[in-house]
């Protein structure tokens, strides 16, 4: 039978969730790295036992781990992020010029096809990649050196690069996305990029149409279907049908259209997780109910999934990196809150289940299935 | 030997106990002794001082003989009770909540 382990990245640890395929009992371990804050771990999709994890700190800066057997043991690996040449500088919270600085990786990204190439979003936004196993990293200049550098702006976390996406039918096409500066894709393996924010509205920046300056929250796809993004803006949920040339609002009926992670169901391609949250001041959910929502028409039309979710006196966040779902059928949802619970379902959203209920704050999710 | 304290977690990042013994050539300042370290426990790079700048990161302190060395330039000398191993340098995590 299959097993499944869920990596969770939280703000004093990490700690790895392991059960079997019906994901009925589950085993934690860890605190792994306990003190730091981990922003977020993933395993190649090519060997699952390599594992690669962003370890921080506010005292001791960045570290980058890395484990070739499943999160058992770990190895610190290459932690320096330098800039490639000048860095520059972009617009800093009072509209002035501030120069780029590396502050932490956000977010990690292995590569479909070679255990030891992986990728890594960073604050001050910019793009890296490792091809030795993550002993050396090495930025893909061409994105922070798009042109529109000058225009970013951090959002209230941080400028953070959070999401890249693979397209895993075109080896030389990427998608990123920053807060706040939108999307970006790239047809030629990193070396140039192109804002693809066309059809997103802002109303918190001066021109709400601009190029960039978008505070996109989160970007997924189906692996099956990779010209058909969904994004979580700061406020909005948006489709595009072209790869991000162009973007329409699917927010449909949702109680509010603001909230941090969207997903896409394993096996449906139309079918998409949202967890809307009251507004940008109020990250908690409306009425203080816990509540994920599903479209099964790639948008629109929503329901509200609540079977075994708090839905009395619950104000968690559940952060832009802290859902994933699993490969197995039917198609298993899990999703971390800022109070600590790690929540699945086994059954594709229909009812769910806390794994693990008084972690840290948990700032990522993710989920591998094991032969 | 110079005679170095780590803090907890960078204690445990390079797999040591409280205390490290290092041996530096030439005068012992802040620069040869973070040097030393660094160079047996490449793990430490980046956690103390910055990669390239080599300053130091805004919450670490440098301590030793109930001294505050933080703000002393990298290359003037360590005090002679570190210099001849009688006093350890202390790395230390700053007070701050976290």
């Amino acid at each position: 039978m299959s097993r499944v382990r869920v990596l969770v990245g939280t703000r004093k640890g990490a700690f790895v969730l392991t059960a079997d395929g019906k994901r009925e009992r589950w085993d934690v371990s860890g605190p792994h790295f306990p003190g730091w804050e981990i922003y977020h771990l993933k395993g190649s999709p090519v060997d699952p036992n390599r594992l690669y994890a962003s370890q921080s700190s506010g005292w001791f800066g960045q570290v980058m781990q890395r484990s070739d057997d499943g999160g058992t043991t770990w190895d610190a690996v290459g932690n320096e992020f330098a800039y490639e040449g000048v860095p520059g500088t972009h617009m800093w919270y009072d509209g002035t010029q501030h120069p780029w600085q590396f502050a932490r990786v956000w977010h990690l990204e292995p590569s479909l096809t070679d255990p030891d190439t992986v990728y890594a979003g960073v604050e001050d936004a910019a793009l890296f990649r490792s091809t030795d196993g993550g002993r050396s990293w090495q930025e893909l200049p061409g994105l922070r050196c798009h042109g529109s550098g000058p225009k970013w702006q951090p959002g209230a976390g941080g400028m953070c690069l959070h999401t890249i996406l693979l397209d895993p039918s075109d080896p030389r096409r990427m998608f990123i996305a920053i807060s706040a500066a939108g999307a970006f894709r790239t047809d030629d393996g990193g070396q140039s990029w192109r804002p693809v924010n066309r059809g997103l509205q802002s109303q918190g920046i001066p021109n709400p149409e601009a190029e960039v300056g978008h505070c996109v929250h989160r970007i997924t796809m189906h692996p099956s279907r990779p010209n058909v993004l969904f994004m979580q803006k700061h406020w909005d949920v948006m489709r595009s049908d072209d790869a991000g040339d162009s973007w329409h609002e699917v927010s449909g009926n949702l109680p509010t259209d603001f909230g941090f992670p969207i997903d896409v169901h394993a096996h449906e391609p139309d079918t998409i997780y949202v967890v809307p949250i009251t507004s940008d001041s109020h990250h908690f959910p409306p009425e203080g109910k816990l509540r994920v929502y599903r479209s099964r028409t790639g948008g629109n039309e929503w329901e509200p999934l609540t079977r075994g979710l708090p839905q009395k006196d619950c104000y968690v966040n559940v952060l832009r990196d802290a859902m994933a779902v699993d490969s197995l059928d039917p198609c298993g949802v899990y999703f971390g809150t800022t109070g600590g619970q790690v929540y699945g379902s086994g059954d594709a959203g229909a009812s769910w289940a806390p794994i693990v209920r008084d972690l840290p704050a948990v700032l990522s999710v993710e989920v591998q299935v094991l032969a | 030997m110079i005679r170095v304290v780590l803090p907890q977690h960078l204690r445990t990042l390079a797999r040591v106990g409280e205390e490290v013994e290092l041996q530096v050539d030439g005068p012992a300042t802040q620069r040869s002794v973070l040097d030393a370290l660094e160079q047996r426990y490449p793990m430490l790079r980046g956690t103390i001082r910055g990669h390239s700048t080599h300053s130091r990161r805004p919450f670490v302190r440098f301590f030793a003989c109930e001294q505050d060395l933080s703000h002393e330039a990298p290359d003037d000398p360590l005090p002679d009770a570190v210099a001849r191993g009688n006093e350890p340098f202390l790395v230390v995590g700053a007070m701050a909540g976290g």
